[in-house]
């Protein structure tokens, strides 16, 4: 990592990157905690929204620092995962429900 | 062969070529004159062609509401990450956490409305969206932390629902 | 001074990715529900997409960033067309 970044880079995206990482470990901590499927939803969208944000911010913030102009091509990641989110989650949702209801018929 | 005649030209929804040139640039980091007009001609011609994909048109109507809808949701968003956070951790006092689900009946009737408050639902965690009937319109939700079902409807109904009808609708 | 907490709290980022990907990985083959696999695999894919960000400031290298896209692009296809075989592939047989 070279020495030249201006703090006022360095300084919000130590803040970000810590606070990024707790929260993406407490998300993933939640999946293997919680006791039913349906509960392990929820714990990782913390990774996925403001985990994944903080960090994101982070690396922006960072570039920008070092090349000294603007660098936000990151958001395209955050559209992408808040766009392709709700999908995967609605899917997952309706396999879990199906496979539930199939279990309760075979005895 | 006809050309695309004014008929043709309307296919281009603007909203999305306008976000398909944002992507090109930003993918390439510039804004140079010459990949802004690759950019363009992708843009308009990727708008134009996936118009035969999807005919569902939509018009946005009070763009002004979304920029305080977006803030309201940044806040709920920051706020549900400490409240299940402190769930994972055990850090409730004792309390016993119920989850379940939870059905609201919507007034949204834009189908892109409808993928609006989709993406604000799953992306706050400690809800997930499970289901629209399509007949009665009527959403399933299913929340980490159930403590009053009223709550959650007075949360969609309230917060977000007016400004996804006030753009969309 | 600033530059030496910045590397602290890089690698503290990359060690707390490291202990989410544990997690999931332990939750993928604990399952127990094939449900259960497919939610771990999201969340793996996900905290890979962190990791590679993460090397991407650690390196100060902006190619890590193309590789971050294309992680979740193949996450959320690959998650999609499992998450449709369950409801699929369970019709077809009895």
């Amino acid at each position: 990592m070279t020495a030249t970044l201006p703090a006022w880079a360095a300084l919000p995206a130590i803040v970000l990157l810590v606070c990024g990482g707790l929260l993406t470990a407490i998300g993933s901590f939640g999946l293997l905690r919680l006791p039913d499927f349906y509960a392990r939803m929820h714990p990782p969208t913390m990774g996925t929204t403001l985990g994944a944000g903080c960090i994101l911010l982070a690396s922006m913030a960072i570039s920008s620092g070092l090349l000294g102009r603007p660098v936000i091509h990151e958001i395209l990641i955050t559209v992408f995962v808040v766009m392709t989110a709700p999908v995967t989650a609605m899917l997952l949702v309706r396999a879990a429900r199906y496979r539930g209801t199939r279990q309760q018929k075979q005895p | 062969m006809r050309l695309a005649g004014a008929r043709g030209w309307r296919r281009v929804s603007p909203v999305l070529a306008a976000g398909l040139l944002v992507m090109w640039l930003l993918l390439n980091q510039t804004l140079a004159p010459g990949q802004f007009a690759v950019g363009l001609v992708l843009a308009v011609a990727l708008a134009w062609w996936s118009a035969t994909l999807r005919p569902l048109r939509s018009t946005l109507h009070r763009v002004d509401l979304a920029a305080g809808l977006l803030a309201r949701v940044l806040a709920d968003i920051l706020r549900s990450n400490v409240n299940v956070a402190r769930i994972v951790l055990g850090l409730v006092g004792g309390r016993r956490i119920r989850s379940g689900f939870v059905s609201i009946p919507l007034d949204l009737r834009d189908p892109h409305g409808q993928a609006a408050l989709a993406a604000i639902v799953t992306c706050t965690p400690g809800t997930v969206w499970v289901d629209l009937d399509p007949d009665t319109n009527v959403l399933t939700l299913h929340v980490l932390d159930l403590r009053d079902d009223a709550d959650w409807i007075r949360v969609i109904k309230g917060r977000y629902e007016p400004a996804l009808r006030g753009i969309f609708e | 001074m600033i530059m030496q907490a910045l590397d602290h709290a890089v690698t503290f980022a990359s060690l707390c990715v490291i202990v989410a990907m544990l997690c999931a990985l332990v939750r993928l083959f604990l399952g127990p529900a094939a449900q259960d696999r497919i939610l771990a695999l999201d969340t793996l894919y996900l905290n890979g997409m962190l990791m590679l960000l993460i090397l991407g400031i650690r390196s100060s290298s902006t190619m890590y960033f193309d590789i971050a896209l294309l992680i979740a692009v193949f996450g959320f296809v690959g998650t999609i067309a499992l998450a449709k075989f369950l409801l699929r592939g369970e019709v077809i047989e009895p």
